[in-house]
């Protein structure tokens, strides 16, 4: 099978973008070589013909249907939920203003 | 002149009556404290696992089925990655390609006219907090009392025609989620939301117009306008010759107006993919025959019977079947007092008005069926008037109290001496001498002023009828 570079700098570029990640130039390089490297060892599966087999929706094949019943249990008390925010305004996480 | 086409389709968001949340055991309860119901799995720290609510699958199922889906063999949930400070895994638990159920429809009926409008797909989803925009212009706060609560989205197909359309899809919706007991639709609350993908094309035109996304619409009123503007906005630019640009557009209820989001198309890349901490589900023919048992009669099925049964009218039938307790009301008075036509004038029309002035439910009231039918058969038996029957009614609305009861409490009985009524139309001729003139000198239609004056003169109390009868007996002796 004919190999197709999937990962570019651009891709890279936007990967980190959605990931809210900001880059250097330098960096960019780098994870595009690590991104790339990855890729190319899953591409291994590109040597099966899995023409006629079904996606694997979960490793865990043979186990469906794992539920809990609607019933409450104890929550957190707003102290302990907020213990770990930056930064808090009562009983709210304060975060940085988002329009619209 | 070249017409316009409108074409929309709808994305409902419906909260579930779950308990609790969709993958964790906090209460899924509005109105609770800030921050009080969090726990590792919705607040998304490291390491917490979610596990399905089986009430929440159940009922994403039974909505599939009210809704005529095809149910899907194999279902699983998918990661919905985005960045959002009310999103604290900054992925949402969603569905991508395997969702619950794909090509239901639901029928409307606009002026007579029957049309179904196709259901593209039913998916359940977890909520995310809420953000509240305060005074304070740098900073937003969160409280995830909401991320994690379960919401079934419902996607139409493109087939609705017109606002109106649109509002009464949303209507049938809303009466079927209701009546399968699943949600209880409080715009309000925010536990029915609503956002419109609309374009317009010239009519006779095939393939679709650039689409605009419409979010912001807190009430079904608000649906009905944001459309009606949107494809006025739409097709005045494509008369100018100018482009429709596909982005999401928020309702402004100020300004009634639509506006731009001006977001880039590019931003929205949410890179699905299976969600690896939920294992797939499959609903058993079995559990999918158990869950349809379940269903009870809906809107549609029930209008035709009430029909048919009660020989009611397209309007009443249309009326009581809209809120499911309203059509249980109204069955329960009817096998107390076999009268339906009238009952359905009372529910539809004082009930109803009551109802709305004091922003409750019929449940939530003290009035009982056996209240109503009481009341009713006070008016047949001439214990009362109609007019004086509104009386007792809105203080059965406040006290619970029985009509009989309140009848002789207040006095309200129907006066039954024809001396009593002569005296209170010889004392109103008395006061009113310009329009007993006026009846003298042919103007009828003073008569009906005259006969209000006994009316209120009498507390409600005297029968119209007989009221009219003396009155017109008087005048003319007197000509």
């Amino acid at each position: 099978m004919a190999k197709r570079k999937i990962i570019d700098e651009k891709m890279t570029r936007n990967v980190a973008r959605l990931s809210r990640i900001a880059l250097s130039d330098r960096e960019v390089t780098k994870y595009k070589k690590q991104l790339e490297s990855i890729l190319e060892y899953i591409r291994k599966i590109d040597l099966v013909d899995s023409k006629d087999i079904p996606p694997t929706n979960h490793p865990l094949e043979n186990l469906k249907n794992v539920f809990r019943k609607d019933v409450a249990r104890k929550s957190l008390t707003p102290e302990e939920a907020l213990k770990n925010a930056p930064d808090r305004k009562g009983d709210f996480f304060r975060v940085p203003r988002i329009i619209g | 002149m070249k017409r316009y086409e409108t074409v929309i389709g709808l994305e409902v968001h419906t909260q579930l009556l779950t308990e609790t949340k969709a993958f964790c055991g906090c209460r899924a309860k509005f109105g609770l404290p800030p921050n009080s119901s969090t726990c590792p799995v919705c607040l998304g720290l490291p390491g917490a696992l979610p596990v399905l609510n089986e009430k929440a699958f159940r009922f994403a199922l039974k909505a599939a089925l009210a809704l005529d889906c095809e149910i899907q063999k194999l279902i699983k949930f998918d990661r919905k990655n985005y960045y959002y400070p009310d999103l604290p895994k900054n992925f949402q638990i969603s569905q991508y390609d395997l969702p619950f159920a794909f090509r239901g429809h639901l029928e409307i009926e606009n002026k007579g006219v029957r049309k179904e409008i196709g259901i593209t797909r039913v998916h359940l989803e977890e909520d995310a907090g809420k953000l509240i925009h305060t005074r304070e212009a740098q900073a937003s706060y969160v409280d995830l009392n909401r991320a994690g609560t379960p919401l079934l989205e419902i996607v139409s197909e493109p087939d609705i025609r017109s606002p109106e359309e649109a509002s009464l899809y949303l209507e049938n919706l809303k009466a079927i989620l209701e009546y399968i007991e699943v949600s209880d639709c409080n715009m309000e609350e925010g536990s029915l939301r609503c956002d419109a993908n609309i374009s317009v094309r010239p009519e006779g035109e095939r393939s679709l117009g650039v689409k605009a996304e419409l979010k912001n619409m807190n009430s079904f009123k608000a649906v009905r306008d944001a459309l009606a503007y949107e494809s006025e906005r739409q097709i005045e630019l494509l008369k100018k010759r100018k482009k429709v640009v596909q982005e999401t557009r928020l309702w402004n209820e100020k300004k009634r107006i639509t506006i731009s989001m001006r977001v880039k198309e590019e931003s929205h890349d949410y890179r699905y993919f299976p969600e690896p901490d939920l294992i797939p589900f499959v609903a058993s023919d079995e559990e999918i025959e158990k869950i349809r048992h379940t269903i009870p009669e809906l809107p549609k099925a029930k209008k035709k019977r009430f029909a048919s049964e009660y020989s009611l009218g397209e309007y009443d039938a249309t009326g009581l079947t809209r809120d499911a307790d309203i059509a249980n009301f109204f069955e329960k008075t009817v096998k107390i007092l076999n009268s339906p036509k009238e009952i359905a004038n009372w529910l539809l029309g004082d009930i109803t008005s009551a109802l709305n002035e004091r922003h409750v439910a019929i449940g939530k009231t003290r009035v009982t069926p056996a209240h109503l039918a009481g009341l009713i058969k006070l008016i047949q038996q001439k214990e009362i008037t109609g007019s004086a029957a509104k009386q007792v009614l809105i203080d059965v609305f406040d006290s619970g109290g029985d009509p009989e009861e309140i009848v002789r409490r207040k006095g309200l009985g129907q006066i039954k001496d024809s001396g009593e009524l002569v005296s209170i139309v010889r004392e109103v001729l008395r006061e009113n001498e310009k329009s007993a003139t006026d009846y003298k000198n042919g103007k009828t239609n003073a008569i009906m002023f005259l006969v209000g004056q006994v009316m209120k003169k009498s507390k409600g109390k005297a029968d119209p009828g007989k009221a009219n009868k003396i009155l017109k007996e008087r005048l003319e002796n007197e000509k």
